[in-house]
């Protein structure tokens, strides 16, 4: 199997998440999605760690880990006090910080 | 684990197929547990990727952290916004997704172009660096603890500062002495005192003198009509009250006595 | 030609000169920042400063006498003003026998005023301040008189400008007199203007401003140079004394106390303008074209101001008429060149006399009438105040040319260089002054028969006072006595033995033209002109009564009443067009420049607006940005790594 497949198979995940994000109003969803994009870009660092022989992408995809759980918590928390004041998870609520 | 096997090879396109169906699940799923379910199969194929790959212990971190601590995170959040919320799927920002679709085509195109492009080398594989430091937990211990020792002491203040900063966020300043069920009594006593037709004592229990004793089932009054009242009042917001109604008498079409209009009534004594 | 200008150091009693300007300088400091303390001896400490330096003058003046005539003229160097690498001016002043004859006259006739007013200002709250502005006057006309080089001689000039605006506008509770205050320090800008470039252009052509480089080196000037420094200069001369085009704003300065009106604007400040032709006689002699335009503005003038003066009923500005012309006398006279400045000088000095007289007269007449201007309010006041119609009537004479009283000695002088002028020139000019005098033995006769014959016209005041009047008391009376005693005397003076002429001419140089016919006739002619003045003035006030209503009269009358439409001229030609000038460059400023700002501004205003849309507050824009530049971004990178 050509190793780049990985890779590829990472691309369209990246993709996919950041399209999520894109179009998605709910502000989980687009959440999960960026949860989405950093899980494809650790793919790739598990499999350029394997590419090189070496463990440091393993590494760089653990630190990765450990930022997105400390990321989830604080947005998590953001959207619960949003969703307390507004009443809604739409991210498109949000928006007086505008012309 | 130095090149692909058959069985990888295999492993590799199911995982694939499940992992892109999963994530244009997460994307276009309307129910947002749904997404999130989705979400979890993705996580899950990686998982298996990583441990194909000689990222044992990646793999279980991904299972036990992401799929089960920050999914379960995901779903506790959703509970409290609720469980049954929906997204509408319509855009409503005009040219959003017209821009969108053909940016993230655009970008993903770019991304593959330039894996196609870049002289990608064999695998080399982790089993060396692996046997030389006595297995993937230990050799990624040594290197964490050493080489990258502190971006991993940069990563628990960041730890530490997400999980107050958790705190601080959804925290409520409590303003006012929290008020006893003494003085409770007394404020509805007085405010009944002054006139205003208020339910004094404290609310009926649901299901007294019904034909069930679920939450949703509302007691019965001594002329046998519901107290909705008894009945918490999220469920009669959502008007899943299970009832009793009973059938109007002959001739008496819009019957006085009938559920809606005891349950007006039991509202308004409740004001 | 005079002598080269070649000044001996002031020492000795020459060392007086600075005092002579530093006396009255004082009395106005001391009169202006002493303030109300000095109510009460103000009058007195103002004549004695006048006094004081009238005295030096005259010590001063005695000094010279008794110097040969070639070391009568002294430069006193008192501090260098304008200490600059490349520049220097220096304050200096110049003693010679040109300005010792105007320090005479103003301190001279100053001093009479002086006195004059302590009576006429008796009543005025405000006569403190008078003799302050007095003084200060003094000083500063003597500064103009007294100065070495031309830019003292400006700043004396502006100093006199602001005197004269301050006594224009003495009684600035009457908005007639405020305007014309206005009006006579706007007019005098634009001669000063002239005076200011003609400095400027001295210095950048002879690298001073002092008198010595400048006479010194105006033969290696070119002679298109001198003549653009003479029309400044005249132009100069044109706002200060009152010539045509400059003319408009001596009536209107009679809105001043009649001390003033006899002092600055008949005696001395008006003539600064003769003074500065005649000090710059080295430029002018150089510059031919500039003295012909010098001569036609005073043949202008000198009829304008006649005609101006016959249609007057109010006699300070009959006199003011009078003062034009006479005035335009001396400007003439002064642009014949050497045969004519000394007449300019002398005839200045008598006129000094016998128009401060009348100015003076006219005072003591309005002084016993309750102020009232209007000659037709007067008639047969000679029984009732006669010192006032004795010194009148001298001055009278001399105005009008009489022999042997003083103006027919410098105005007989002035007709006969006219005339040797030679040529088309010289008879225009000629017939022109013989014309002046005719109308000025006119309008004079017709102001003596309306104020001092015929019957009464006297009219209640405003306030329903009927005039009583009265003889003025003794402080008024002896300056015009003194004053109707140099109207008699001083042109016989003058002229015995040519005792002027000599004195003068090391300074102005003199030459003798040649009358085109006999002396003698041109004496009878004149006399004859006189007559035929005094006999038509007599046919139409003395022998019928005037009526105390003015009759609608002819168009010229009226013309003449208005100044020869001197004010609608200026307004259509300078106001008006000014107007519409500022009009244009308003609209200009708002369309044009203030559309251009503006435009630029409501662009950038606009397409800022428009852009502002972008942000539009939806977190997932921004991130659709975001995403697009990084796409951008990789794009880029991997075309630039090939």
């Amino acid at each position: 199997m050509n190793p780049a497949n990985y890779l590829y198979l990472s691309a369209i995940l990246f993709t996919l998440g950041a399209l999520g994000v894109l179009i998605r109003r709910n502000a989980i969803v687009v959440f999960m999605c960026i949860e989405l994009m950093l899980n494809a870009a650790n793919l790739a660092f598990v499999t350029f760690a394997r590419m090189r022989g070496a463990l440091d992408g393993q590494i760089i995809a653990f630190f990765t880990m450990v930022v997105a759980a400390a990321e989830v918590v604080v947005g998590l928390a953001i959207i619960i006090m949003v969703f307390r004041t507004r009443r809604s998870a739409s991210v498109d609520d949000a928006n007086l910080l505008k012309y | 684990m130095g090149n692909t096997g058959h069985g990888e090879t295999l492993l590799f396109w199911l995982g694939s197929i499940v992992s892109v169906l999963g994530a244009l699940g997460l994307i276009f799923s309307k129910k947002i547990v749904h997404a999130a379910l989705a979400l979890c199969s993705v996580m899950l194929c990686l998982a298996f990727f990583y441990m194909a790959q000689g990222a044992v212990f990646l793999g279980v971190v991904q299972v036990v952290v992401y799929t089960g601590a920050v999914m379960m995170l995901f779903l506790f959040v959703l509970m409290l916004i609720g469980i049954e919320s929906q997204d509408s799927l319509t855009e409503t920002i005009r040219g959003q997704r017209f821009l969108a679709v053909p940016l993230v085509v655009a970008f993903g195109a770019v991304l593959i172009g330039v894996y196609a492009h870049a002289n990608l080398p064999a695998f080399v594989g982790t089993d060396a660096v692996n046997a030389k430091g006595g297995g993937n937990v230990t050799a990624l211990a040594q290197l964490l603890f050493s080489r990258y020792y502190w971006a991993f002491e940069v990563s628990s203040a960041v730890l530490i500062t997400s999980a107050i900063g958790a705190m601080v966020l959804t925290h409520r300043e409590r303003t006012t002495p929290r008020k006893s069920q003494r003085e409770q009594s007394i404020e509805r006593f007085e405010r009944w005192g002054r006139g205003e037709r208020i339910q004094v004592t404290g609310l009926p229990n649901p299901g007294v003198y019904a034909q069930h004793n679920a939450v949703d089932t509302p007691a019965l009054l001594p002329d046998g009509s519901p107290a909705e009242v008894s009945v918490n009042a999220t469920l009669r917001g959502r008007d899943t009250v299970r009832g009793f109604r009973p059938l109007p008498l002959p001739g008496q079409v819009n019957g006085q006595v009938n559920g809606k209009q005891s349950a007006k009534q039991s509202n308004e004594v409740s004001q | 030609m005079p002598s080269s200008y070649a000044p001996l150091a002031a020492t000795g009693t020459f060392a007086l000169i600075a005092w002579v300007i530093a006396i009255p300088l004082a009395g106005a400091a001391i009169l202006l920042l002493g303030g109300r303390r000095t109510n009460r001896f103000g009058h007195l400490l103002g004549c004695a400063a006048s006094v004081g330096s009238f005295v030096l003058g005259a010590v001063l003046f005695f000094a010279l006498l008794g110097k040969p005539g070639d070391q009568r003229s002294y430069d006193q160097h008192v501090y260098t003003w304008v200490p600059v690498p490349g520049f220097s001016a220096d304050a200096g002043f110049h003693l010679d026998q040109l300005s010792i004859i105007f320090v005479l006259l103003i301190t001279g006739v100053g001093s009479l005023i002086h006195i004059y007013s302590v009576g006429y200002m008796a009543h005025d709250e405000q006569r403190r301040k008078f003799f302050a502005y007095l003084n200060l006057f003094l000083a500063a006309m003597l500064v103009l008189v007294l100065a070495d080089n031309y830019l003292l001689l400006y700043a004396g000039w502006e100093g006199v400008g602001l005197a004269s605006y301050l006594l224009i506008g003495f009684w600035q509770h009457k908005p007639s007199a405020a305007v014309a205050a206005k009006k006579a320090f706007i007019v005098n800008r634009v001669g000063d203007v002239g005076l200011s470039l003609a400095v400027m252009l001295m210095y950048t052509t002879f690298g001073s401003f002092a008198f010595g480089p400048v006479f010194n080196g105006v033969s290696g000037a070119k002679t298109g140079t001198l003549t653009a420094i003479g029309l400044l200069l005249l132009l100069g001369a044109c706002g200060k004394s009152a010539q045509f085009p400059l003319q408009s704003w001596l009536g209107d300065a009679m809105e001043g106390p009649t001390p003033v009106s006899a002092l600055i604007h008949a005696a001395t400040m008006v003539t600064a303008g003769v003074y500065l032709i005649v000090r710059s006689n080295a430029i002018f002699d150089a510059a031919p074209n500039a003295r012909l335009v010098v001569t036609i503005v005073g043949a202008v003038t000198l009829m304008l101001g006649a005609i101006i003066g016959c249609a007057k009923d109010d006699i300070k500005k009959a006199l003011a008429g009078s003062t034009m012309s006479q005035i335009g006398y001396m400007v003439l006279a002064a642009g014949l060149g050497p045969i004519g400045y000394v007449f300019a000088i002398m005839h200045l000095v008598t006129h000094g006399f016998f128009k401060a007289g009348l100015f003076l007269g006219a005072g003591s007449v309005m002084h016993g009438m309750n102020d009232d201007v209007n000659m037709r309010h007067y008639g047969a006041l000679r029984k009732f105040m006669p010192w006032t119609y004795v010194t009148f009537g001298l001055g009278y004479l001399a105005i009008i040319g009489c022999p042997p009283f003083s103006g027919y000695w410098s105005k007989d002088k002035i007709i006969e260089a006219a005339f040797s002028q030679g040529g088309t020139s010289g008879w225009i000019l000629g017939c022109t002054t013989l014309l002046g005098a005719l109308i000025t033995a006119f309008y004079m006769t017709r102001v003596m028969l309306m104020t001092f014959f015929g019957q009464k016209r006297w009219v209640a005041d405003e306030q329903g006072h009927e005039p009583h009047p009265h003889e003025s008391p003794w402080v008024m009376v002896v300056p015009m006595a003194v004053l109707a005693v140099g109207s008699v005397a001083a042109g016989a003076l003058f002229s015995y033995h040519s005792a002027f002429v000599n004195w003068l001419e090391p300074v102005t140089g003199h030459s003798d033209g040649r009358l085109p016919f006999s002396d003698a006739l041109l004496q009878v002619i004149t006399l004859a002109v006189v007559a035929l003045g005094v006999a038509y003035a007599w046919s139409l006030y003395g022998r019928q009564e005037v009526p105390a209503q003015a009759p609608a009269g002819a168009f010229a009358t009226r013309a003449a009443r208005r100044d020869l439409y001197g004010d609608a001229f200026n307004e259509l030609v300078f106001m008006r067009t000014g107007q519409y000038l500022t009009r244009v460059l308003v609209y200009f400023d708002l369309k044009g420049v203030d559309g251009a700002v503006n435009g630029i501004a409501a662009g950038l205003g606009g397409s800022s607006g428009r852009l502002r849309r972008l942000q539009t507050g939806f977190v997932r824009s921004y991130a659709l940005s975001m995403f697009g530049g990084a796409t951008l971004l990789i794009a880029a990178l991997l075309l630039v790594r090939g």
